[in-house]
């Protein structure tokens, strides 16, 4: 890795002010920009280390649902008792990013704000109806996601949390990639009153909703109800691992294993 | 089993803690004073000219101390890497060697190819200054696919290889082939690929070289698996170093699979280069280097036919092979397609006519090589799976065809038609116990409840043997091979008992610390804790051809029987002399040696002080010492063998196979540690699994470009992709002509396992028309198998 320097702030504000940087990067978990750092394909002039900030950190319940500090590591949501109390689909998500290794680094900020087009996390703030908090401001999950590697955070913003809504029924159902074990496709169905969302990640450059799927649901929700249903497979990813008509098989299945599991 | 360290016993490896703790001592541990760093310059193309290297800007970039390229290792007349095996085609010409040369010398043929090498003081001023060096590339079109390369119209790897083939290479008999063709009831055929797979040992690469200007000695310390054979091909042909000027050191080694066999460039480079500028010199490769320039394993493609008469009793095979060789040719590259592949083709068949050839052609890809199996993995596949489907044509049970067509014990020693002589195996009982083993009765009962759940269960067989040990030397040099493969041993005596035991076998994972010590403690009853295994160090080995080939304890097993005969005998004599009793009156057993018919006996240890404090000691007849060495030329190849049994259930939907069930019945001759043994067998089976579902090597055609270069990419088999196995062994069957009748363990699992785990799979697919899927069977390409049904099988 080339050289950089390193901060460690403990207040977001500090962090906000060391981010000011343009060519300062944020350091949550470090599981993607370590990597990239190490084969020397980023080099940023400071990293700003968010580990110690505080009030980054924590899960709690709030009214209609949970808030997640966005220095909350994966495996920290996946065996909070509370996050397995309220939304246990989002703790069974959080057990199946990466490895065990990963888990333990990789934080839900970090994940969100990188907006990696497998990653799981995305499909989860789109499928709960969260809101994504940062130092200036509240973006609804839906408009946090742009494209691949896109959000809608400005230059230095940081993600400060997550809220979550507790949905009545969830699951979220993943056909992992053998190697890296990224998402190829996952679908997270959330059932919020009359309300379906189907969020799929991985299959595409960013999480995207199925409304044909969410009508069908609406009406009944059971996985009979997506038989026949299927997305186009134009505009899917393909690569070594999945071509765009198997990731768009694949978003029918994920589907209705995640409605089986929601119950 | 007098000793509870001896012979049979399941001893924990003594070399663990060491492992365990961090405490192993690996090439990128060793640090010297004032060490410098060398990082490569690669190219990025996999085939272009190098019109010019500009490395002023790297020179003057901090910590820098030398850029040195191609040029110069020319200039100071270094040779090219050797061949460690020559082949010759069908019309006696020998195969094309092109130049190998550690820095390229005006082109580069693949993506990795090293053109030059930056040397700083420390490895991140290396990098650094490493991308600072421009070099001037045009690029030229590049191949990588063997089935374009042998097209007209493909782009050439080497002026001196036209078409691009290394060699076209036969054996066996094609008149007798095309005879009993002829006279088929039955023919059944496959077209086959065998994936292209990267070995990925868990240490990667390594090397550090030293040269001392007072006496003029030069020290590679590498990851090696054979250190000897490194220091004879780099000095011999490379640098031009004499061997008592040259030490190789192979420490403790991560893992090989093969992959540490061959001599590589930067061992020369981290060697010349130490020399050059002063200093030591240390390379590592990082994860990326491995997967661009480990030598590969496997790929092939390949047509072949059996025919069988009306009752499915095979009556010849048919093969043919393309070969992917890489950009050049690997230390024993040329041996692997051929002596190593088509000789195995007989498989555990009377198939009485067979006939093999084998076109080997360059590509721009890194060069491929042994990976474990090496050849014989590549044999099974075709053979196990054209086995299926012959099943299939000639409408039998699959254990039923290879049980009416399997090499009688009482036919043993058995010479097949291609070159191999059996001497000993009972396939036919691996098959009997086996088929109880896994409830084969109860499979269609089994394949129901999977389908109930809506799953697609199937079975699949691999009844394969192998050869180890390659041998005898003067055989194989007739077959091409350019060096002996025998095995050294010595072994001392210490003066208060203890023993070192200096092996030219090489440890990277074996267990050789525990094995070896545990023959030494049954032969002559001291502790194993008192007996030290040394290896790896050409300073203190007398000689050693390394390990591979699962040759440790079949070939350096057996040099230490004989150097521990050797031993024994001297000790007999010295105790008669103490003991005042005739020569022919010592018993010995249990390393106590006994006056017969009295109490009258010694210790070994008692013999051994004597030997260095030699006061009531034959000095007239003997020289003080117990300290003897011994060269093994094994007889014949080592052939073990075994039935593999693989069930998989497949998810329809998502064309996912999971391997629910693997179990092996292995004959390995003898056994001098089951669990040792038991651990090879499991790493095997995993690599075995790992080829057929999983591990796959992909360059892009058009780009020449590695596809599969990272963990991300790469699909490496985990403990959950695996199910636990059930391993079994009989001892029934020992080798009939090494001392210890041990057959190797070492690529069994990894040789058998894939062709059982795709019968598996094609058995499961069966109701959908499948007949062959190439490996890996990934979920697409079984889902893809599944929608190209013909609907009405698919409605079944």
């Amino acid at each position: 890795m080339y050289a950089f320097t390193y901060q460690r702030p403990s207040t977001l504000a500090d962090a906000v002010a060391a981010a000011q940087d343009e060519d300062a990067k944020l350091l949550g978990g470090g599981q993607t920009l370590l990597p990239t750092l190490k084969q020397r394909l980023a080099q940023p002039s400071a990293l700003v280390d968010l580990s110690g900030v505080a009030e980054m950190k924590g899960i709690k319940a709030v009214d209609g649902g949970l808030e997640i500090g966005a220095f909350t590591r994966h495996a920290e949501v996946a065996h909070s008792d509370l996050v397995k109390a309220t939304i246990p689909a989002l703790a069974s998500l959080a057990e199946g990013i990466g490895d065990r290794q990963v888990r333990n680094m990789g934080t839900m900020g970090g994940s969100i704000a990188n907006a990696d087009p497998s990653a799981d996390y995305p499909s989860a703030v789109v499928a709960l109806k969260a809101t994504v908090t940062t130092d200036r401001r509240t973006i609804a999950g839906d408009d946090f996601f742009t494209g691949m590697f896109e959000t809608a955070l400005e230059p230095g913003e940081i993600v400060k949390s997550v809220r979550f809504s507790t949905p009545d029924k969830a699951a979220y159902a993943k056909f992992r990639n053998p190697a890296s074990r990224y998402a190829i496709v996952g679908v997270f169905v959330a059932k919020h009153g009359a309300e379906v969302r189907v969020a799929v990640t991985g299959a595409a450059g960013s999480v995207f909703r199925v409304p044909a799927f969410e009508a069908a649901l609406a009406a009944n929700f059971t996985a009979e109800a997506l038989n026949g249903l299927s997305v186009s497979a134009d505009d899917l990813n393909a690569d070594l691992h999945a071509s765009a008509d198997y990731r768009a098989h694949l978003v029918t299945v994920m589907a209705k294993r995640a409605v089986e599991a929601a119950g | 089993m007098a000793n509870p360290n001896g012979v049979g016993a399941s001893v924990r490896r003594l070399e663990d803690p060491r492992f365990l703790t961090g405490r192993g001592n690996y090439t990128d541990d060793f640090k010297r004073p004032n060490m410098t760093h060398l990082v490569h310059v690669r190219s990025p193309y996999p085939h272009a000219l190098v019109k010019g290297i500009d490395a002023s800007a790297a020179l003057a970039a901090p910590g820098v101390v030398a850029v040195l390229t191609g040029a110069d290792m020319e200039a100071d007349k270094v040779g090219s890497l050797p061949c460690g095996w020559q082949i010759h085609s069908k019309d006696g010409s020998p195969m094309k060697e092109p130049g190998h040369f550690p820095l390229a010398r005006g082109r580069v043929r693949y993506v990795g190819d090293a053109v030059a090498v930056v040397i700083a003081e420390t490895k991140d001023q290396a990098r650094d200054a490493a991308e600072l060096v421009v070099v001037d590339y045009e690029e030229l079109p590049a191949v990588t696919a063997s089935t374009r390369a042998v097209t007209a119209e493909a782009p050439q790897v080497h002026d001196e290889a036209p078409g691009n083939l290394c060699y076209d290479w036969h054996l066996g008999d094609k008149a007798a082939v095309d005879a009993a063709f002829a006279q088929a009831a039955h023919v059944a055929t496959i077209d086959l690929v065998n994936n292209r797979l990267v070995p990925n040992a868990m240490e990667p690469r390594a090397a550090l070289g030293e040269y001392d200007p007072s006496n003029g000695e030069y020290t590679l310390t590498t990851t090696s698996q054979n250190p000897h054979v490194i220091r004879l091909l780099m000095g011999a042909f490379v640098l031009g170093i004499p061997e008592h000027k040259l030490r190789v050191v192979a420490p403790d080694v991560g893992g090989g699979f093969g992959s540490k066999i061959f001599h590589y460039g930067e061992e020369a480079v981290v060697t010349w280069a130490a020399k050059k500028i002063g200093r030591p010199v240390k390379w590592t490769a990082d994860r990326s280097e491995s997967f661009l320039t480990d030598a590969h394993g496997r790929d092939h493609v390949s047509h072949a036919e059996m025919a069988m008469d009306q009752d499915g009793h095979f009556l010849a095979l048919r093969v043919s092979t393309l070969a992917n060789l890489g950009a050049y040719l690997s230390t024993f590259a040329p041996s692997i397609p051929t002596y190593l592949y088509a000789t195995l083709l007989a498989g555990q068949y009377k198939t009485p006519a067979i006939y093999a050839e084998v076109k080997a052609v360059f590509t721009n890809t890194a060069p491929v090589d042994a990976y474990r199996g090496a050849g014989r993995p590549e044999a099974c596949y075709l053979i196990e799976r054209l086995v299926d489907i012959a099943a299939g044509v000639a409408g039998l049970d699959r254990a039923e065809i290879r049980r009416r067509n399997f090499i009688p014990a009482s036919a043993m020693p058995y010479q097949t038609p291609v070159a191999l002589q059996y001497d000993s195996g009972d396939f036919a009982k691996n098959l009997d116990i086996a088929l109880p083993l896994v409830d084969y009765d109860g499979f269609a009962a089994r394949k129901a409840a999977s389908k109930a759940k809506g799953k697609l269960r199937g079975i699949g067989f691999s009844t394969y043997i192998e050869a180890c040990g390659i041998a005898p030397s003067n055989v194989a040099g007739a077959l091409g091979a350019r060096a002996g493969l025998y095995e050294c041993a010595e072994v001392r005596f210490h003066p208060t008992g203890s023993v070192t035991v200096f092996t030219g076998s090489h440890s990277h994972g074996q267990g050789h610390e525990t094995t070896f010590a545990q023959l030494v403690a049954e032969r002559f009853g001291v502790p194993i804790e008192n007996v030290e295994i040394v290896h790896g160090d050409t300073a203190k080995i007398p000689f050693g051809m390394g390990t591979y080939g699962s040759r440790s304890l079949a070939v350096g097993g057996s040099a230490l029987v004989k150097a521990m005969d050797k031993v024994e005998r001297k000790a007999k004599k010295i105790a008669a002399h103490m003991l005042e009793a005739a020569e022919t009156d010592i018993e010995v057993k249990d390393g106590r040696f006994t006056v017969a018919g009295t109490d009258k006996s010694l210790g070994i240890g008692d013999i051994a002080l004597q030997a260095y404090v030699p006061h009531n000691f034959p000095l007239d007849e003997l020289e003080p010492g117990l300290d003897e060495q011994a060269f093994y030329d094994p007889k014949n190849f080592t052939y073990p063998n075994g039935c593999h049994v693989c069930e998989v259930e497949i998810d329809p939907d998502t064309g996912v196979t999971q391997v629910v069930a693997f179990s092996a019945v292995d004959d390995f001759g003898n056994v001098i540690n089951p669990l040792i043994v038991e651990g090879q067998v499991h790493g095997g089976i995993v690599q075995g699994i790992g080829q057929a579902l999983l591990e796959n090597c992909v360059y892009d055609d058009e780009s020449g470009q590695l596809l599969t270069g990272s963990y991300m990419d790469y699909c490496m088999p985990r403990a959950d992709d695996v199910p636990s196995f059930t391993v079994r062994y009989h001892e029934d069957q020992p080798c009939t002509h090494n001392p210890l009748g041990v057959k190797g363990c070492g690529e069994a699992g990894t040789i058998g396992a894939s062709a059982a785990v795709m019968n598996a799979v094609v058995d499961a697919l069966s109701a959908f028309g499948v007949t062959h899927l190439d490996m890996p069977a990934t979920p697409e390409k079984v889902w893809r198998a599944i929608q190209n049904a013909t609907p009405a099988l698919a409605a079944e």
